[in-house]
C-alpha cells in the first residue's frame, strides 16, 4: 500500500472540507459587515452558530495532518509563512471568541469592537490563508531538510491575488450558504452579493490558473502546453476539469439569478453549485501540482513520515473519518432549515 | 540571557501554552459536572440539576470557544516556532496529535454544537448523549496530549534514523504508555476536577456572601466541597506518584525541585530556600532525613544538583518555586474542602462567614496549581525536548529573532484582550446567581414537543437563554 499517497489524498480531503465548510462561515462572517442592523447580523451569525466550531476542526486536521504524515513539509512550510500563519491565528482568535461575546457585551461600544472582530477577523484570516496558498504554489527556499529564505518570502504578486481570490470565494460561499438558510430581504441581499462574487471568483480563479501554469515549466508540461504548441494527448484527458468550472459557473449564476422567482431551483442548489467550483479549482492545481508537497523541492514520499506511523494513523483515520462525517452530517441536518429571526440561540 | 530567536520562541510557547492549558483544564472539570447534573435531572427529575446545567453552560461555551481559538495556535506552533523538533519526531508524536484530533477535537466540537443548540431539536435522551460525547471528548483529547508529552518526558519505544536523525515508533504500546504517562495523566485530570470545583466554589460562595443564594447555589457548593474533599487526598497521592515516577526517569528535575545540592544517601524535604543564583549553597530551610518516607521506593544515592552540570539540569529557581507554589495551592485547597465538610456537617455551610470569603480567591487556585504544575514539569524537563536525545536549543526553527519578537507581541497583545474579556463575561454569569435567570426572552412558541422544555414553564428554559445575552 502506497501510505504516504493515501495520506496526502486524505489530508487534501480535509484541507478542501475545511474550505469548504468553514471557508463558508468565514465568509458569512466578512458579509455580515454590511448587515443593516443588529438583528440582521444575529440571523447570519445564528446560520452558522451551531457548526463553525465542528467547520474549524478540519483546519487542525489539515496542520495537524501534515505535522503527523509529512512532518517535513510541515516543518518547512511553517516557519516560511511564520508572519501569515500569525496573521490568521489572530484573526481566528478574534472572530471565534466574537460568535460567544457579540451577545455577552453590554455596551454599544464593546458590542461594536466585537462585531468589528467577527467580519474583520473573518476577512483577515480568510485573505492570509490565500496568502499561504500562493505562497505555497510558488514553493520556498531550502536548504537541506530546512527553509532557508527570508521572512517575507510569501509575499509575492501572486500570493496576493490568491489571496483576493480565496477571499472573494469564501464570500461566495457565504453568500449562497445564506441563500439557502435564510429567505426575504436578507436572502435577495445574499443573492446579490453571491451574484457580485461569482463575476469576481470568476476573473480571479481565471487569473490564478494562468498564473499558476506560468510558475514553473513543469506545470506548464503537466497541462501539455509550451510557447509554441498544445500537445492534446496530454491536455485533453485533464479539460474537464476546467470545463467543468465553467459549466459550474454559468449554472451557480442561472440559479442565483433565479432565487426569489417562481422558477427558482432547490436553494441549497447553489451552495453546493459553489463548492463544485471551488473543487474544480482544488483538482486543477492538486493536478498542477502532483506530487510536489513542498514545490519543487520535496514530493509527498520524501516528506513522509515513517510508515508504521502512516499505517497506525490510517487505521484511526479509517475508523474515524467515516464516523467524523456522519455525526457532522447529522448536526448539519438537525439545523437544517431556515434561520428565523429571534430562532438565533442567542435570541 | 540573549533575547535570540529561540529565547524568545520559548517564552512565546511558554506563554501561548499557559493560557490555553487554562481553559482545557477548567472545560474538562466542566463538561464532567454539566454531564452529571443533566444526568441527575433525567433521573431525578429534580429541577436544580437542570437549572445548574442551564447555567453553567453558558459558562462552558465560553470557555470552550477560547480553548479552542487558543488550541489552533499550538497545532501550528510545533511548525513555526519548532520545526526541527517537529522534523524529527514527527512519526512519533504526529500520530499522537492525529489521534487526538480524529478521537477528541471532532467529538467535542461538532456535538458541542447540538449541547448548545439542540435543547429544543432533540429529545433528552439524546441532548444527554451529546453532553457526554463532549466530555468524553475532552478527556480523549487530554489522553493523547499527555501521551504525546510523557513521550517527551520520558521517551520510549522508539528508535533513531540514522540517516536523518530522526525518531521512529518501534513499539506503539511502548510509545503512549511510556514510563511517566500514567501517573501524569492521572494527575491531570484530577487537577482538571479540582480547578473546576474550586471555581463552582468561589462562584457559590460569592452567591452566598452577596445574598444572591438560591437552592441550585447550595446544591453547587456541596457538590464542590464533596468532590474537593474526595480528589484533593487522591490528587495528593497521584502527585506523589508521579514525583516517584520522575526521580526514577529524571532525577535532575527532582534534585531541582526538591533543592538537593549534594548526592546523599538519605536526603531532606527543603520547605524554602532563597537562592541566590543558580547554584546551591543558598539559606534553606529544611525538614531533614525525609526522604526515606517520601521516596521509599528510590535505593542507593538520591543525586543531588552536584551531580549534574549546570547545562545538564534544568533551571533551579523556576523549578524550586514552581513547584512549591502548586504544593502550596493544593493544600490549601484540601483544607478548604475539609473544612466545607466539616461546615456541611454542622449544617453552617450556607451562612456566609469567613469559609466563604476564603474560598472566593481560592476559586483560582486550582488554575494556579495547574500553572505552576506544569511550569515545574516542562521547565523541569530542560534542557531537553525529548528527554535525552533532542535537545530545546536543536529543536528551535529556522526563523528570524524579528519575527518570533513580533509574533509573541501580537500573541501578547490579542490573548490580553481576549481573555481579559472572556474572563469579564464568565465572571458576570458566575457571580450573578440564579435568581435573575426568568430574565431571558419570553417564551418561544416553536418550542418542539417532547423536548426537555416541552413540561417547563420556566422562561429560562427557552433555548435562546442558554447563552443568552444580558
Amino acid at each position: 500500500m502506497d501510505l504516504p499517497l493515501i495520506w496526502a489524498v486524505l489530508i487534501a480531503v480535509a484541507v478542501m472540507m475545511y474550505v469548504v465548510l468553514d471557508g463558508m462561515d468565514l465568509g458569512v462572517g466578512m458579509l455580515s459587515a454590511f448587515a443593516e442592523d443588529d438583528e440582521e447580523r444575529n440571523m447570519m451569525s445564528a446560520t452558522i452558530e451551531p457548526v463553525w466550531d465542528g467547520n474549524e476542526t478540519w483546519l487542525i486536521l489539515g496542520g495537524g495532518g501534515l505535522f503527523a504524515a509529512f512532518p517535513l513539509a510541515y516543518a518547512v512550510i511553517m516557519p516560511a509563512v511564520y508572519l501569515p500563519v500569525l496573521v490568521m491565528l489572530a484573526a481566528l482568535i478574534f472572530r471565534g471568541v466574537a460568535f460567544e461575546f457579540r451577545h455577552k457585551a453590554v455596551r454599544p461600544p464593546t458590542r461594536r469592537f466585537w462585531n468589528g472582530a467577527f467580519y474583520g477577523g473573518s476577512l483577515v484570516a480568510a485573505f492570509s490563508q490565500g496568502l499561504i496558498l500562493g505562497a505555497f504554489i510558488t514553493g520556498f527556499e531550502t536548504d537541506g531538510r530546512n527553509f532557508a529564505g527570508g521572512a517575507f518570502d510569501w509575499l509575492s504578486p501572486f500570493s496576493l491575488l490568491t489571496g483576493v481570490s480565496v477571499t472573494i470565494g469564501y464570500i461566495l460561499l457565504g453568500a449562497c450558504w445564506l441563500v439557502l438558510k435564510t429567505e426575504g430581504e436578507l436572502q435577495t441581499k445574499a443573492k446579490r452579493f453571491g451574484l457580485m462574487a461569482l463575476i469576481a471568483v470568476s476573473i480571479c480563479f481565471a487569473l490564478v490558473s494562468l498564473a499558476t501554469l506560468s510558475i514553473d515549466p513543469r506545470v506548464t508540461e503537466r497541462w501539455g502546453l509550451s510557447m509554441t504548441q498544445f500537445d492534446f494527448a496530454k491536455i485533453l484527458p485533464l479539460s474537464p476539469v476546467p470545463l467543468a468550472g465553467l459549466v459550474l459557473t454559468f449554472w451557480l449564476a442561472r440559479d442565483l439569478l433565479r432565487i426569489g422567482t417562481p422558477e427558482s431551483g432547490p436553494e441549497w442548489r447553489p451552495y453546493l453549485l459553489a463548492i463544485g467550483i471551488f473543487l474544480s479549482g482544488y483538482v486543477g492545481l492538486a493536478i498542477s501540482l502532483f506530487p510536489w508537497l513542498v514545490p519543487f523541492e520535496f514530493n509527498l514520499w520524501q516528506a513522509a513520515a515513517r510508515d508504521n506511523a502512516l499505517g497506525l494513523m490510517l487505521v484511526g483515520a479509517a475508523i474515524m473519518l467515516p464516523l467524523i462525517l456522519l455525526y457532522t452530517a447529522y448536526v448539519y441536518s438537525l439545523f437544517w432549515g431556515k434561520v428565523k429571526p429571534g430562532d438565533g440561540y442567542h435570541a | 540571557m540573549e533575547f535570540d530567536a529561540l529565547l524568545l520562541s520559548r517564552i512565546q510557547f511558554a506563554f501561548v501554552v499557559a493560557f490555553h492549558i487554562l481553559f482545557p483544564a477548567f472545560t474538562i472539570g466542566l463538561a464532567a459536572f454539566l454531564a452529571v447534573c443533566e444526568g441527575l435531572w433525567l433521573k431525578t427529575g429534580h429541577d436544580v440539576f437542570k437549572r445548574l446545567y442551564l447555567h453553567w453552560v453558558k459558562i462552558f461555551a465560553l470557555a470552550f470557544a477560547m480553548g479552542v481559538v487558543s488550541g489552533v495556535v499550538m497545532s501550528y506552533q510545533f511548525g513555526t516556532n519548532w520545526s526541527v523538533f517537529a522534523d524529527k519526531t514527527g512519526s512519533v508524536m504526529g500520530p499522537l496529535l492525529g489521534y487526538e484530533v480524529l478521537t477528541a477535537f471532532f467529538l467535542e466540537a461538532t456535538f458541542l454544537g447540538v449541547m448548545l443548540f439542540g435543547w429544543n431539536r432533540v429529545g433528552r435522551t439524546l441532548h444527554f448523549v451529546a453532553t457526554c460525547a463532549v466530555a468524553i471528548g475532552t478527556s480523549l483529547s487530554a489522553f493523547w496530549i499527555l501521551a504525546a508529552n510523557s513521550w517527551m518526558q520520558t521517551p520510549a519505544g522508539f528508535a533513531l534514523d540514522p540517516e536523518t536523525g530522526t525518531f521512529y515508533a518501534t513499539d506503539w504500546i511502548a510509545v503512549i504508555f511510556n514510563p511517566s504517562f500514567p501517573s501524569r495523566y492521572v494527575h491531570m485530570m484530577l487537577a482538571a476536577f479540582i480547578t473546576t470545583a474550586a471555581v463552582i466554589l468561589a462562584a457559590g460562595a460569592w452567591q452566598m456572601l452577596r445574598g444572591r443564594s438560591s437552592q441550585p447555589t447550595r446544591w453547587q457548593t456541596r457538590m464542590a466541597v464533596g468532590t474537593l474533599a474526595v480528589l484533593m487526598p487522591l490528587q495528593i497521592w497521584a502527585g506523589h506518584w508521579s514525583g516517584d515516577v520522575a526521580h526514577e526517569h529524571q532525577p535532575a528535575k527532582i534534585a531541582v525541585l526538591e533543592g538537593w545540592c549534594e548526592s546523599k544517601d538519605i536526603q531532606g524535604t527543603v520547605l524554602l530556600a532563597w537562592p541566590a543564583d543558580n547554584e546551591c549553597g543558598h539559606d534553606v530551610i529544611e525538614i531533614p532525613n525525609t526522604s526515606p518516607i517520601l521516596f521509599a521506593n528510590a535505593h542507593g544515592e538520591l543525586k543531588g544538583m552536584d551531580a549534574f552540570a549546570e547545562d545538564q539540569r534544568p533551571p533551579f529557581w523556576i523549578v524550586f518555586w514552581s513547584f512549591r507554589f502548586m504544593v502550596g495551592a493544593g493544600l490549601i485547597l484540601l483544607g478548604l474542602a475539609f473544612w466545607g465538610v466539616w461546615k456541611w456537617w454542622r449544617g453552617t455551610i450556607d451562612t456566609p462567614g469567613l469559609f466563604h470569603w476564603l474560598a472566593v480567591p481560592s476559586g483560582s487556585l486550582g488554575f494556579i496549581a495547574v500553572l505552576t504544575g506544569w511550569i515545574t514539569a516542562e521547565v523541569g524537563r530542560q534542557p531537553w525536548t525529548v528527554y535525552g536525545h533532542l535537545t530545546t536549543a536543536e529543536s528551535v526553527a529556522p526563523v528570524s529573532t524579528g519575527q518570533v519578537a513580533t509574533s509573541l507581541l501580537v500573541f501578547m497583545v490579542v490573548y490580553a484582550i481576549v481573555f481579559t474579556a472572556g474572563a469579564v463575561y464568565m465572571a458576570r454569569i458566575a457571580t450573578r446567581g440564579f435568581e435573575d435567570d426568568g430574565a431571558g426572552p419570553p417564551a418561544d412558541s416553536r418550542r418542539a414537543p417532547g423536548s426537555p422544555l416541552g413540561s417547563v414553564d420556566e422562561p429560562a428554559q427557552v433555548p435562546g437563554d442558554i447563552v443568552a445575552a444580558e
